[in-house]
């Protein structure tokens, strides 16, 4: 029996795939890599119990293209990588996003660029997780920060993509990957899941790329009577390609507006302590575990701190950060990289409040200590 | 309640098995638990280390800094990690493989021949983990005896209930009589 409900010790890569087969997830393509090689290994031995398939491909563009080619098929799919297997999926995320094929990506952040130290984490994908594949395209990056987090988390990544047809980034790191915690199971069968709009037309009236008015075109199973083209190349309502001014500039402008109509229902934001806040972190992942014992303890000693801790990176939760930034004089930004996110709080407080990046990059997590310390400097 | 301890000795000794065996029975009693361990070139052969941290209330951070509960299972780990620990915490050590214990300070060291016990009076060297186990138990409480051996029982290999067992009482019952000595 999967995911039987109950309290149990899980770790953070077991509670990635036993959450995405809750979520529905019956298709999984990968190519293992330290540090999400279990997730890899968890679904080898769950997913054919499920009736799902699982395939190790020879490397990882053709995983990531495996998968799309089983979500067109009508599977909810996944893949699974950390930093250099994801630099070479980018060619694939950006097909998925143009294409709007519902799939998840999981990327276990180590220490990077290129090999780097693979057993270390690290938070250094965040921009590349947004921007990584070339040309304006919608897609959504979610982060937890706890075993727990990981497994409800992403069973949302599985909605939202289904739900928005947006490829769903799932940023993981090293820690949260690998350590283990209690985690009480739900009964799987009462978790929602959300399902792709399909149509409602006879296949000869089917436009594969007409969407209605939440912007998400209705999509057919390969193999279920609708036949469609699906191309990289810009294309029309047909789906076949298009150089027409008017039709690029209309797809482009959708794919545009369906990320912002999608923004409010897929912003996941945490805040601890903030309404009175004087001074704030802004974190996310397993750094947001120590920002929150940070501002416990900044309390303890009389400094109103707050802690706004995102697990939606990207739309990027401006909202929240320019509410406490009207009132708090700081928010300090502790990240496993030279400042990724800091330069969007920045943008996000437009000068309300001072903000304060706090790299470490040396293979370490960010403790505790360091963010107090900031937060009694700034 | 916030309780942190080490398990620190060679790749192979099973340290990482007797941690999360720790954490299970931790939630059996109850509690929040995080159990992680150290990864890399330094887990095959060399030193090798699981950490758990078990408390009362929710874990935010979840890296152990200066640990309640220090066990030591290799002459290595021992030089590295024996002095590690907070005051009125303890040390547990094999003295099997240990040979010199630094001083201590502010820290009760408890030594036991695990590995010995293993060997001879469990049966069966590999179950130096249980042993070990069943002597943290013993010495520090970190979890009822009745929810580590639901633990065991639920975690190690089928068929080798019975050994494992076995092991984990030996241990509890030789810590407690080490314990009664000094």
């Amino acid at each position: 029996m999967l995911s039987k409900a109950g309290t149990r010790l899980m770790q953070g890569n077991e509670a990635c795939a036993e959450g995405a087969i809750a979520a529905g997830l019956r298709f999984f393509a990968g190519y293992p890599i330290t540090p999400s090689t279990e997730i890899a290994e968890e679904l080898a031995l769950l997913l054919p119990k499920v009736g799902g398939k699982f395939i190790q491909m020879e490397d990882e563009i053709a995983s990531i293209s495996a998968i799309i080619g089983a979500s067109l098929a009508g599977a909810k799919s996944m893949t699974a990588t950390s930093g250099p297997g994801f630099s070479l999926k980018q060619e694939g995320i950006g097909f998925a996003s143009y294409t709007e094929v519902p799939c998840v990506i999981v990327n276990v952040q180590r220490v990077g660029p290129s090999t780097g130290v693979p057993t270390a984490p690290a938070q250094g994908d965040v921009m590349q997780a947004r921007w990584g594949t070339h040309g304006d395209h919608p897609v959504i990056v979610l982060c937890p920060s706890s075993v727990a987090e990981t497994f409800t988390l992403i069973i949302e990544a599985f909605n939202i993509s289904e739900r928005w047809r947006i490829p769903v980034i799932f940023l993981m790191d090293e820690v949260v990957a690998h350590m283990r915690e209690k985690v009480v199971v739900p009964d799987v069968s009462r978790i929602r899941l959300a399902e792709r709009p399909r149509p409602q037309v006879a296949p000869d009236q089917y436009l594969p790329y007409a969407a209605g008015e939440d912007l998400v075109p209705p999509m057919a199973d390969f193999g279920s009577g609708y036949r469609y083209h699906v191309t990289g190349l810009t294309h029309d309502q047909t789906g076949f390609p298009t150089t027409k001014a008017p039709e690029v500039d209309a797809l482009a402008r959708r794919l545009d507006a369906k990320m912002k109509r999608a923004a409010p229902h897929v912003t996941f934001v945490d805040e601890l302590l903030v309404d009175d806040a004087e001074v704030a972190v802004f974190a996310y992942g397993v750094t947001a575990r120590a920002a929150a014992k940070a501002v416990r303890d900044a309390r303890a000693q009389g400094l109103k701190a707050g802690l706004i801790k995102a697990k939606t990176l990207w739309p990027f939760p401006s909202e929240h950060v320019r509410r406490v930034a009207e009132r708090a004089r700081a928010i300090v930004v502790p990240e496993m990289n030279m400042g990724q996110l800091v330069l969007e709080v920045e943008r996000a407080s437009a000068g309300r409040a001072n903000v304060v990046g706090l790299s470490r990059v040396d293979a370490e997590p960010i403790t505790p200590d360091e963010i107090l310390a900031k937060l009694r400097e700034v | 309640m916030r309780k942190e301890v080490r398990l620190s000795g060679s790749g192979g000794q099973g340290l990482i098995l007797a941690g999360i065996i720790l954490a299970e029975a931790a939630i059996h009693d109850g509690h929040e638990v995080v159990q992680t361990q150290s990864y890399g070139p330094e887990a095959r052969g060399g030193a090798s280390r699981a950490e758990v941290i078990i408390a009362d209330e929710a874990i935010d951070y979840p890296k152990v800094g200066t640990p309640d509960v220090v066990l030591v299972m290799s002459q290595e780990a021992c030089n590295k990690y024996a002095r590690r620990v907070k005051r009125g915490g303890v040390v547990v050590v094999d003295e099997t493989n240990v040979k010199t214990v630094p001083d201590v300070e502010g820290a009760r060291v408890v030594r036991l021949p695990i590995t010995d016990i293993a060997r001879h009076e469990a049966g069966r060297q590999v179950t130096a983990n249980m042993v070990a186990l069943g002597a943290l138990v013993g010495i520090t409480g970190l979890a009822t005896p009745e929810a580590a051996e639901r633990a065991v029982r639920e975690r190690v290999p089928k068929g080798t209930e019975d050994l494992n067992l076995k092991a984990f009482r030996l241990g509890m019952k030789r810590a407690r009589e080490a314990l009664g000595a000094t």
